[in-house]
């Protein structure tokens, strides 16, 4: 399979007063034509950030500063910002934490679908009218002409996600980063809309990159999972293998304080301490003073690499393959 | 909708009730007007019979009442200086300040709003400070001494616009315009100017605050993602949310601009209400005064209505039945 996106050595950094926040150190990513993949963490791991650098969204102070990212293998990384724009919607596009937030509460839900058919095809209005309805269609919203003429404060939440997957899926982008779009919902519709993301890109061959700190969605959906910590991607590697048999020890403890209904009755195990301070991240491995198996070895960074079959882990002391995961 | 108009009616009524009994009552006691309108050397007899004439000699609660009874059929009561109906008077003159208003307005919002959003967008470049500390000045030097200004570089050294004075008028829709001859606009630049000064300052403000705080949103985010261009994020996606508290403002504005176009037009011997507000003030012309200050009442409360439906236009999540405001 082809590489859709491929991110090497990405590192976005914000310039402030108080020093630099790294927030992407160093991530290496590849998602293939057709392939979902779930990038996790908690927040402040740089995982959004590592979207919106893909989307070149990042917000000043923000600046990728050094790194690579191909899009069907063009560089985007120093692109010009209209070609970024050309390619924003139509080549990639995003869908956002909060529907309630994501569409422009003064502008019809017309409007804003129209404009973004029309920033990549030279219609008519009536034809940029039937692809919107088309689009309203496929995301299974009902009585799409109605919704059109609608504000976004008219429409329940679950509602306005659609509209917003609409609008992302318009142009059938070869990539769609997601980034939480189900958090903000009730937990029938987070179904449902993960169901129907994962349908619409699964029909049309559309790469995803579903952007999450909730392992449970995650596996729920993702052919591979990366995971990241403080800027840094620590494993990676097929969902069934990482969620059953994870080897670094963040990746256990957030599978740890997942509840799940084979553990029923016993308690969850959460990670010690507190995410570090972006401006203080500790030296070597940014999860050694969380981490029960850290050494003086841990001091130093440990590399990214290859465990087989498609595995890779950021760690001097890995768990052993078999171990179970939780004891 | 209804329903709205109804309560915003009673509502105004009960403000202009106030509002009659406050300027009233701050009227009687600025002092006599008979001690000026009669000449020292009369007698008691002759002062006696001028305060019969103009009704001073009755009970303060008989002369309101009866000034309100009068105010209901549309009268006001007549200048003790001048002779004729008060508000006649006022309404003379009302399209000279209107007019000036309008222009400060204009300037206000056609310069203030670009350059607030320029400020807003580049709060981090020279370009945007340099913006900021030009609205300072407009802050805060006194608006006289920027007409006094204004009128030795323009009129003065470099003799482009005359000084003061209406200029060449012609009627529009039987009002007396300036804007349409050559001569009136050039008369009307400078005190416009003048008056948008500040108004100007204070748009760039509020334009920049909002542009700084809509700049974030998610939805900003989500325009660019869709890939729409710079343009439409900025006056579309942006503006349209950045006009919201910008309107409400400006309407109070417009509102204060037409009251108290005093210092301005006294500057620059603009013939509007102001002019005529400060003379009747010294006179104790009181008819005048207080008709000039209902008058004021009644501008403010329709630009508050007014400014509520333009809201409704630009926000469709507030619809005028439901506010109770």
């Amino acid at each position: 399979m082809t590489a859709v996106l491929e991110i090497r050595g990405l590192r976005t950094w914000f310039e402030t007063r108080r020093g630099t926040v790294k927030a992407v150190d160093g991530v290496d990513l590849t998602v293939r034509a057709g392939e979902v993949v779930g990038l996790v963490g908690e927040s402040g791991s740089g995982k959004s950030v590592t979207g919106f650098s893909v989307l070149g969204l990042v917000d000043p102070p923000g600046r990728i500063v050094e790194g690579s990212i191909r899009l069907l293998g063009e560089e985007l990384v120093g692109a010009s910002p209209d070609r970024l724009r050309q390619l924003r919607g139509a080549r990639m596009a995003m869908i956002f934490q909060d529907p309630m937030m994501t569409l422009n509460p003064v502008l019809r839900i017309d409007t804003q679908m129209m404009e973004a058919v029309r920033a990549h095809a030279v219609v008519s209005r009536r034809e940029a009218r039937e692809r919107c309805l088309e689009a309203l269609r496929r995301v299974g919203i009902p009585a799409p002409e109605e919704r059109l003429r609608a504000y976004p404060h008219q429409l329940s939440g679950g509602m306005r996600q659609r509209v917003a997957i609409a609008i992302a899926l318009l142009h059938r982008p070869p990539l769609v980063i997601a980034d939480e779009p189900t958090t903000a919902l009730d937990v029938t519709i987070q179904a449902q809309i993960l169901y129907e993301i994962q349908e619409l890109c699964a029909a049309s061959g559309t790469a995803l990159l579903w952007i999450s700190h909730d392992l449970a969605v995650v596996s729920a959906i993702a052919d591979r999972i990366a995971v990241m910590y403080a800027g840094r991607i620590v494993e990676e590697g097929p969902s069934e293998a990482l969620l059953t048999r994870p080897h670094h020890p963040y990746t256990q403890g957030l599978l740890d304080s997942v509840p799940s209904r084979h553990r029923r009755g016993t308690r969850l195990r959460s990670i010690p301490g507190n995410a570090p301070p972006p401006l203080a991240l500790p030296e070597g491995c940014a999860f050694r003073p969380r981490c029960a198996r850290a050494s003086r070895r841990c001091l130093r960074e440990p590399e990214l690499r290859a465990t087989g079959a498609g595995r890779r882990v950021r760690c001097f002391h890995p768990l052993p393959d078999a171990a179970p995961v939780s004891a | 909708m209804l329903a709205y108009l109804i309560r915003r009616a009673m509502q105004a009524a009960v403000a202009v009730l106030v509002m009659a009994v406050l300027v009233f009552l701050g009227v009687y006691a600025v002092g006599d007007p008979v001690d000026i309108l009669i000449s020292p050397e009369a007698d008691l007899a002759e002062i006696e019979e001028a305060r019969r004439r103009l009704g001073l000699d009755r009970p303060l609660i008989e002369q309101f009442g009866i000034f309100l009874a009068n105010a209901l059929r549309g009268d006001l009561g007549r200048s003790f200086v001048h002779n004729e109906p008060a508000l006649r008077l006022i309404l003379e003159r009302l399209p000279a300040t209107l007019e000036l208003a309008v222009a400060a307005m204009a300037i206000a919002i056609l310069l203030g709003i670009p350059l607030g959003m320029l400020a807003g967008l580049r709060h981090d470049r020279p370009s945007g400070k340099a913006i900021m500390a030009g609205s300072i000045l407009g802050f805060s030097l006194p608006n006289f001494w920027q007409g006094l200004m204004l009128i030795m570089l323009f009129a003065v050294i470099l003799g482009w616009l005359p000084a003061g004075g209406r200029g060449e008028t012609v009627p529009l829709f039987g009002v007396e315009v300036s804007f349409l001859t050559l001569n009136g606009l050039q008369h009307l630049l400078l005190p416009a100017v003048n008056l948008a000064i500040f108004k100007t300052a204070l748009v760039i403000r509020l334009t920049r605050a909002g542009t700084r705080e809509v700049m974030l949103q998610d939805y900003v985010k989500f325009a660019r993602a869709k890939g729409l261009s710079e343009r439409r994020v900025v006056l579309v996606h942006m503006l349209k949310n950045i006009l919201i508290p910008v309107v409400t403002v400006l309407g109070l504005e417009f509102g204060s601009v037409v009251a108290f176009a005093v210092v301005t037009e006294t500057v620059f011997a603009w013939p509007g209400m102001g002019k005529l507000l400060i003379d009747s003030i010294l006179n104790l012309d009181r008819p005048v005064v207080v008709a000039y200050l209902m008058l004021i009442v009644l501008v403010f409360i329709l630009v508050n209505f007014l400014v509520d439906v333009l809201y409704t236009l630009l926000d469709p999540r507030v619809r005028l039945a439901e506010r109770h405001g």
